[in-house]
């Protein structure tokens, strides 16, 4: 029975590498989920059935509560809220791997001269410091998101000097442990160190970190469950710790990149201080518009580029948006979406955020694919962003956001902005784009406006 | 309970390897479903949750600390692949009603 097992769970890893595969397109994601599904099946009932599992009645309870708490979570959470999940869900991961973790180190303590050596040592290590550390750190990024907590980052003299003085310590005893397993009394320790650990490294970032954030964590979730594998010597949670490990890199250096930071810039680097001297901006002009105006342009623009950002999402403004693109299409206009990669609060979060809005995927474009139709196109339509648009990205040296690839909006003919009023973004950075010539501001809110541009138009619709 | 460390490493090598390729050609369509795709995937801890609560030999502690385990990562399993079906499921190209 055990020989099957560890063939069903061959069978179960292959299916987990290919969920993921099929996740390269929206065609054939589904069955990317179904596989997972069934691999994970695979996988509990291999195992319930395998290994000669006793305590039933504390298990068969325990996966009770976990469904009828997940079923509810899945169906009802908003699609703006996806961002707090995952950094919940990272919560959970990483507290069941730690508590794996410390129930093992115990349970083997009788044994611990045979069991408890050498590598299964710093295996449980690996997994209890990973799994605390990412735990705290998980439940913090999401009361930032939440915004239970203050989005602004938390900072204090000799913060990194703190932190470094912490997991220093918290290495320290991990060492002390795998050398001498039998002092139990340091492992509660090490374990509070490893939690407090979790929460400094987090508060000193600010909201708009966040999607690297959550990358990194999703991470350290991988990994915890993959020193866990090492620990059980068990090839299915190492195969699928490492997949979400090398996922969680992967969008991470995407974030990073996008924003042009280093992750220990992100980490270390307190984004705070920037906010803080950013406001010195001479009182410029502004040409503003009323949405008649705005509608009279949309209406005889032959391509239009909208550019979204989560202001779009605050204002809930998806699914008007959604019908002044299906409007100005059947204007005759070419209408596309260009998605910056930290548009939303996660990697990937506007897509999902507009795709529920009913917006074609096939509309939807990344930063690389648009951004040399910008200067063909003739109107640019920016909604809820701001720092992604900023020109200053681009020759500014002075500017906090200098490098950070943006989307090139100012090469469009004309650019349209709507946003409620000219208070500086989330970093705290004018925007050079408002004060062109060709830009034209819509204020207002952006649900608000674009209602009253879809009422301006439909009137030549039904003659055209 | 012997540990094959070379295997293990091994494997986790090669598997590390194969994620990085598979992950970097997933759609940026598909990030935020991608993440809670890896997640309920990585809830697969819930084998070791399951073997060490499980055990005949299990301590008070061991089934006390497993069962809140079984609980954390079977909320996951659910709400991460429930949830990411629901997001995949939204991704429609244009119909062709035009």
């Amino acid at each position: 029975m055990q020989q099957l097992v560890e063939y069903i769970y061959i069978v179960s890893a292959a299916l987990f590498i290919l969920s993921l595969k099929w996740m390269n397109s929206p065609a054939s994601a589904r069955r990317g989920v179904f596989a997972g599904e069934i691999g994970m099946l695979l996988a509990i009932a291999g195992t319930l059935m395998g290994f000669q599992v006793h305590n039933w009645q504390w298990i068969v309870p325990a996966f009770v509560i976990g469904t009828a708490v997940g079923v509810p979570i899945a169906y009802i959470m908003p699609m703006t809220a996806v961002p707090q999940r995952t950094a919940l869900s990272h919560a959970c991961g990483a507290l069941a791997a730690a508590l794996v973790g410390t129930a093992e180190f115990y349970q083997r303590q009788p044994q611990a001269a045979t069991e408890l050596r050498g590598f299964v040592m710093v295996a449980l290590v690996i997994e209890t410091l990973l799994g605390f550390l990412t735990f705290t750190g998980s439940l913090m990024a999401m009361g930032k998101l939440q915004e239970v907590l203050p989005q602004r980052p938390i900072t204090y003299r000799n913060q990194n000097a703190v932190n470094f003085t912490l997991f220093a310590i918290a290495a320290g005893l991990a060492v002390r442990l795998v050398l001498v397993p039998t002092d139990t009394w340091l492992f509660p320790i090490f374990a509070g160190l490893a939690l407090l650990f979790g929460v400094l490294l987090i508060i000193p970032i600010g909201g708009a970190d966040m999607p690297t954030v959550i990358a990194i964590l999703n991470s350290y979730a991988g990994l915890s469950a993959c020193a866990m594998g090492f620990a059980l010597n068990n090839n299915l949670l190492i195969v699928a710790g490492a997949l979400d490990g090398s996922s969680g890199l992967i969008l991470s250096i995407i974030m990073c990149r996008a924003m042009n930071r280093s992750f220990t810039n992100v980490l270390f680097g307190a984004f705070g201080q920037v906010q803080a001297q950013a406001h010195k901006g001479v009182q410029r002009s502004v040409r503003s518009a009323s949405a008649e105006e705005a509608a009279s342009i949309l209406e005889s623009a032959g391509s239009v580029i909208i550019v979204p950002g989560y202001g779009l999402a605050v204002a809930q403004a998806q699914h008007k948006l959604r019908e002044l693109a299906e409007a100005l299409t059947r204007l005759g206009a070419d209408v596309k979406f260009a998605i910056h990669p930290v548009a939303g609060r996660m990697p990937g979060h506007m897509n999902v955020l507009l795709a529920e809005a009913d917006v074609p995927y096939d509309r939807l474009f990344e930063m690389d694919e648009i951004n040399s139709e910008f200067a063909q196109c003739d109107v640019a339509l920016v909604i809820g962003a701001n720092d992604v648009t900023n020109p200053a990205a681009r020759h500014d040296k002075s500017s906090p956001i200098y490098g950070m690839p943006i989307l090139d909006v100012d090469k469009a003919r004309c650019v349209m902005v709507i946003k409620r009023s000219m208070n500086p973004g989330f970093a705290g950075i004018d925007n050079e784009l408002y004060y062109m010539d060709k830009t034209l501001m819509l204020f207002g809110d952006a649900k608000a406006f674009v209602s009253e541009i879809l009422k301006e138009l439909p009137a030549r619709v039904g003659a055209g | 309970m012997g540990i094959n460390l070379p295997l293990g490493l091994f494997v986790f090598m090669l598997a590390t390897f194969v994620g990085l390729e598979i992950i970097r050609k997933v759609s940026p369509l598909l990030h935020t479903p991608l993440m809670s795709l890896t997640n309920a995937i990585s809830a697969i801890s819930v084998v070791g949750a399951i073997m060490v609560t499980g055990a005949q030999d299990a301590t008070t502690l061991s089934k006390f600390l497993g069962i809140i385990a079984i609980t954390a990562v079977v909320t996951n399993i659910v709400s991460g692949f429930l949830i990411t079906d629901r997001m995949v499921k939204m991704f429609k190209k244009r119909e062709a009603k035009k």
